[in-house]
């Protein structure tokens, strides 16, 4: 069977290596506007990781609070900023030591589900990904904690 | 030291200032001059014994208080956002003592105003004056906080002031026995932390054989609450109850604390052995808290 590609593209953004069925979860994260376009590829054969899936945007390139954002839910993510299809900038994703605002608390009993505020966490591991809340400080796996 | 939130908070040489300040206070040999200083005690959740701790401390170094217990009749029963409500009180006050239902209520307000704040206890989060007046204790009747054998018996698993202790021991290498029901035992994050940091630890299901090695016995209530067999409860409540005849063979310096209030976990014939030590333990709250209060304010 023929392997399915996805067309490249002018401008834009590749996120490469989301673990299977997380690019939708990528793409809340990354919230699409009305006239980005967005490719989704689901369950892609890949050497390193057996399935993968990839997302690509069209006419965006991703800032590095949306690239650190996205390493919660894709730690080995590669993002490949696109100009003029030329690769002009390819980095693995790196989960930040601080993580402020992009995750809600699990803990229904913590003062950030409570109160209008933003939230912080700091990384305790990096594989599992787990994160402590600043606030409540208990200790999260990263599918606990909603991420938005 | 700017506020005194959370245990982690704390590196060994705070943990040790804070004592040494505590012991010079009951001794006599200093006393912090607080007069003119305002303690805000702002019980969002009332604990009268926590509160009247903190009230005297403050008022025995010639301070004032004014202050809140439980939220009735208050702005918050109005809906006012704790933010509002603490950026108001910090115009009356020179330090804030809070205690408050949510976890992470006393970080949040310290980043909300420009005063030094106490955590007097956040939900089942922390309450680092009770861990540091338990580490006086320890201190006081041991002569050092350094290596230490301590049996921590009863519900390891939700009891906050053991965890706290558990981690601000750490620092000083301890070996320690956790003694619990099946149901209650010491989380797998606390005992996967202890092991990164190579700190001896053993796990027993009763404390009698090790009683003879023990310099502290660290006591915590079982509470029927946890169980949602009522029969579980029942079969396990009495192997944690602590009786004199149990204590024959002690170390002298062997001392048994318990944070109170206690229910039946420590028999009352265990009050008149010279190891009982858990209402002296209530009494150096006052000292430790003099000594966190006066350090905040910067006062020596
Ligand atoms: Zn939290």
């Amino acid at each position: 069977m023929k392997h399915l590609k996805v067309d490249p593209i002018k401008e834009g953004t590749v996120i490469d290596h989301i673990p299977a069925n997380k690019a939708l979860k990528v793409i809340s994260i990354i919230k699409p506007v009305n006239d980005d376009i967005v490719t989704i590829g689901i369950n892609f054969s890949s050497k390193k990781f057996g399935r993968k899936d990839i997302v690509k945007i069209e006419g965006r390139e991703l800032t590095s609070a949306e690239v650190n954002t996205i390493s919660l839910v894709a730690p080995n993510a590669n993002v490949i900023i696109i100009r003029d299809y030329q690769v002009v900038n390819k980095r693995l994703v790196e989960i930040p030591d601080i993580i402020k605002g992009s995750a809600q608390c699990g803990n229904p009993k913590c003062i950030t589900n409570n109160e209008s505020m933003t939230t912080c966490f700091t990384t305790v591991s990096r594989d599992p990904v787990r994160l402590r809340c600043s606030y409540c400080e208990r200790i999260f796996d990263i599918d606990e904690l909603k991420v938005d | 030291m700017e506020n005194l939130i959370s245990m982690r908070d704390l590196d060994p040489k705070h943990i040790l200032n804070l004592i040494d300040k505590a012991g010079k206070i009951e001794k006599k040999e200093i006393w912090p001059d607080m007069r003119g200083k305002v303690m805000a005690s702002l019980f969002f959740e009332p604990s009268t014994r926590t509160q009247l701790s903190f009230d005297t401390a403050m008022k025995r170094l010639g301070g004032e208080v004014i202050q809140m217990s439980g939220t009735k009749g208050t702005s918050v029963e109005k809906g006012e956002t704790l933010s509002d409500t603490v950026k108001i009180i910090n115009q009356y006050s020179d330090i804030i003592v809070v205690r408050h239902p949510l976890e992470g209520a006393a970080r949040y307000i310290s980043e909300q105003v420009r005063i030094p704040v106490v955590n007097a206890g956040d939900g089942s989060n922390q309450h680092p004056s009770q861990s540091m007046l338990d580490l006086y204790s320890i201190f006081k009747t041991q002569g050092t906080l350094s290596g230490l054998t301590i049996a921590l018996v009863g519900d390891l698993k939700y009891g906050r002031t053991v965890h706290s202790l558990v981690y601000a021991l750490s620092s000083f290498a301890p070996k320690f026995y956790f003694i619990s029901p099946e149901l209650l035992s010491m989380p797998k994050y606390i005992t996967e932390d202890l092991d990164k940091l190579n700190i001896r630890y053993e796990v027993l299901s009763n404390f009698e054989q090790v009683v003879p090695e023990l310099d502290i016995m660290y006591v915590t209530r079982i509470q029927r609450e946890r169980f949602a067999d009522p029969q579980e409860y029942e079969r396990v409540k009495n192997t944690y109850i602590i009786r004199a005849a149990q204590l024959k063979d002690v170390k002298s310096s062997f001392k048994i604390l318990h944070p109170l209030p206690r229910v039946n976990e420590i028999h009352v014939d265990v009050d008149v052995l010279p190891s009982a030590y858990y209402f002296e333990q209530a009494g150096n709250g006052v000292y430790m808290r003099q000594s966190i209060l006066s350090t905040l304010l910067g006062v020596e």
